[in-house]
């Protein structure tokens, strides 16, 4: 074993065991709950997978997480904390919702790429204003991008409310799409091969959603600017000497981050609801930040993560379908836990798995 | 006219309570160099716990006192993540709100069984407002007479204590040796630690006062202003205490006054009168919108220093280790 699959190792180990500690917390609340903890395991997973209904709401939540946990993860690449994706992917929505309304009678192939421009445009003009009073005024982002994500939603209620609002309409959404511009669903896709599954929203944006993973992959590692970003991120001073422009990555940086986040308009707005509405990015935004931890930021590992989302997400729903006493909110609870363990005490067991990473290596030579 | 005024303004007090509790709170752990982000989880919380414990026991001090506790237990889950295992500080906050947010609501549901709320308090169970003594009588005087009556009695003992924890605050932090060490750790640990104090141990302390003030915040919504505990009751207050510190440039009495100033904002809103008065002078949307946003576009505008710059302490963040 070499010196980098024993750090790979490491790294796996002890995601893993933090996931563990987290999910046997949250056992542990079930059970005082009064609940069984076995039992909820088996209904979450059931949920998730156990028929091709619940697999579709899985992955339909796997495609939002995948563009937040980017999202998160670009900007800390670049030694940012993205914490306003919540805010960019509420804008990023209403670049797609206008560019919906106002087109709708154009064929998809021509407003899709026209929404994909949007979102990012939007969304990265919302990741934009804080990257850059980060980079030109010193602003921390951290406390910029929260305060981003509140000016968005008084925004949309008001948008919602009062301009994009039909005049006979009285819940705060706007009209309704024509079906020319929506996303085909899975089940239509599949349908075009002759294949058979159950309607769900999971829409063709997963698979958009994939090649993101990709593109943001060789982006980060394969290309100069990404090389220039991930500078930024290991050692400014560095970077500087080496001729990189700090305020000019953080910049980029946030706006890439921005753009990803509000793919989850495309995902939410034009492959499912088919109108906009209030919050429905509500929540995406800081599981991101959690996706992103665990995936240690990088694309495979987002993915996973994502996916394990998706499954406390569609398996969540149903546990608290089947089991009156454990609320919808027992994800966010267990959401929360795992930040706290893969993220903010990732060094709890470090040292001891880094021992038995040693030894095990030893033996192996 | 006056009475608007005078109605506007004790709203204005009775709505920037949790923020002076929660502001505070922020003042003392960030001056001692440890980031909160917290304060919203601090202070759900602290409602949810204040309004069970006082519906079980009936009493609203026990209910003040379990959410302290809760304050501190999270503020001492965000130490020990952030101080004694030096992780990221902002990702621990993130976490326990998180957190927060979800087992409130969980255990309300689990409890309770109504929707994310709980049982709505009988009157000796909550704060109530206090009459101070002489405010019928005193009414008579003009205008003083009025302001003592309207503004400054009729309010729950939580009230109060607010605004007497924001001397207190500046003292601890500005004048006691206490406050010397806090101020220092946060500036330039690697000093203190030379001087033979641990900086582990005043970040703690640090923390021990932000976790109880943290939990009071909650405790006002929950017990106080209303009497019970609703799903995600503390709707960003948190972060608008967070804002009113950083505009108060973590000092107790700007950082006061920048939540009485939001809480100004939110009480024009709420009243009809008024609101009708400046529709005249501005579009109605655009009015609504700004009063919404206002502490989150000065917040911005502080922190980009615009406008008089809002510098944190220097060692924020930062886990402090000898070794370095």
């Amino acid at each position: 074993m070499n010196e980098r699959q024993a750090n790979t190792l490491v790294v796996t180990l002890v995601t893993l065991v933090n996931l563990l500690i987290a999910f046997l917390i949250s056992g542990i609340v079930i059970w005082i709950l009064g609940e069984d903890p076995w039992f909820a395991l088996k209904t979450m997973l059931y949920g998730a997978f156990g028929y091709d209904e619940g697999l579709g709401y899985t992955l339909y939540y796997t495609t939002n997480f995948i563009f937040t946990g980017l999202a998160f993860a670009v900007g800390f690449h670049c030694g940012l904390f993205n914490i306003g994706a919540e805010g960019q992917a509420y804008i990023g929505g209403l670049g797609v919702g206008l560019i919906c309304l106002w087109l709708d009678n154009w064929p998809l192939w021509l407003v899709f790429p026209l929404a994909i421009l949007a979102s990012i445009i939007f969304g990265g003009i919302w990741g934009a204003i804080p990257g850059y009073l980060k980079a030109k005024r010193g602003s921390h982002e951290v406390v910029t991008t929260i305060m981003f994500n509140f000016i968005a939603s008084v925004i949309m209620v008001n948008l919602l409310s009062h301009v994009l609002r039909p005049p006979k309409n009285m819940s705060p959404e706007s009209r309704e799409f024509g079906e020319g511009v929506w996303i085909p669903q899975m089940h239509e896709i599949f349908d075009w091969f002759g294949l058979e599954i159950t309607r769900t929203p999971l829409n063709g944006t997963f698979i958009f959603a994939l090649l993101s993973l990709f593109l943001v992959w060789r982006f980060i590692w394969y290309t100069r600017w990404g090389y220039e970003l991930r500078t930024v991120g290991t050692n400014d001073t560095a970077a500087v000497y080496a001729g990189i422009s700090v305020s000019k990555n953080i910049i980029i940086a946030m706006v890439i981050g921005g753009g990803l986040a509000g793919f989850v308009g495309i995902n939410e707005i034009m492959g499912s609801s088919h109108r906009l509405m209030l919050n429905f990015q509500a929540g995406i935004g800081f599981t991101g930040i959690a996706v992103s931890l665990i995936g240690r930021n990088h694309p495979l590992g987002i993915l996973l993560a994502a996916l394990l989302f998706g499954i406390l997400y569609q398996g969540g729903a149903e546990l608290s379908f089947e089991v009156q006493a454990i609320d919808r909110h027992m994800v966010v609870l267990i959401q929360g836990l795992v930040i706290l363990f893969a993220g903010a005490l990732e060094n709890l067991f470090r040292p001891q798995i880094e021992q038995f990473v040693k030894r095990l290596s030893s033996l192996d030579s | 006219m006056w009475t608007d005024l005078l109605l506007i303004l004790d709203a204005t007090l009775r709505i920037s309570v949790p923020f002076v509790f929660a502001a505070m709170g922020g003042i003392f752990a960030e001056r001692s160099g440890v980031i909160d982000f917290g304060l919203e989880g601090k202070m759900l919380g602290g409602a949810f716990v204040a309004a069970t414990v006082a519906y079980w026991t009936q009493s609203a001090w026990w209910g003040l006192l379990g959410s302290i506790c809760i304050g501190i237990i999270f503020s001492m889950i965000h130490g020990y993540a952030s101080i004694t295992k030096r992780g990221n500080q902002v990702v621990s906050c993130v976490a326990i709100n998180i957190f927060a947010m979800g087992l409130t609501v969980v255990l309300a549901n689990a409890w309770f069984g109504m929707g994310g709320k709980t049982p709505q308090l009988p009157k000796e169970a909550r704060f109530m407002p206090i009459k101070l003594p002489y405010a019928e009588e005193l009414r008579e005087i003009p205008i003083l007479g009025d302001i003592y009556y309207e503004l400054i009695s009729g309010h729950s003992i939580l009230v109060y204590i607010a605004f007497l924890v924001v001397p207190i605050t500046a003292w601890v932090v500005f004048k006691s040796s206490f406050g010397l060490r806090l101020r220092a750790t946060g500036e330039n640990p690697l000093a203190v630690d030379t001087t033979g104090i641990s900086v582990n141990k005043i970040r703690y302390q640090a923390l021990l006062f932000n976790g109880i003030l943290g939990g009071m915040s909650g405790a006002y919504l929950s017990t106080a202003h209303l009497a019970f505990f609703v799903k995600d009751m503390s709707a960003g207050k948190g972060y608008i205490a967070l804002a009113a510190m950083i505009v108060g440039k973590w000092r107790p009495y700007p950082a006061m006054f920048a939540c009485l100033l939001f809480s100004f904002l939110f009480a024009i809103k709420d009243k009809p009168e008024v609101f009708d008065l400046l529709k005249g002078i501005f579009p109605v949307k655009i009015l609504n919108s700004f009063l919404d946003m206002s502490p989150y576009i000065l917040t911005v505008i502080f922190l980009a220093g615009f406008v008089g710059k809002a510098v944190a302490p220097k060692a924020i963040g930062q886990p402090f280790s000898k070794e370095k």
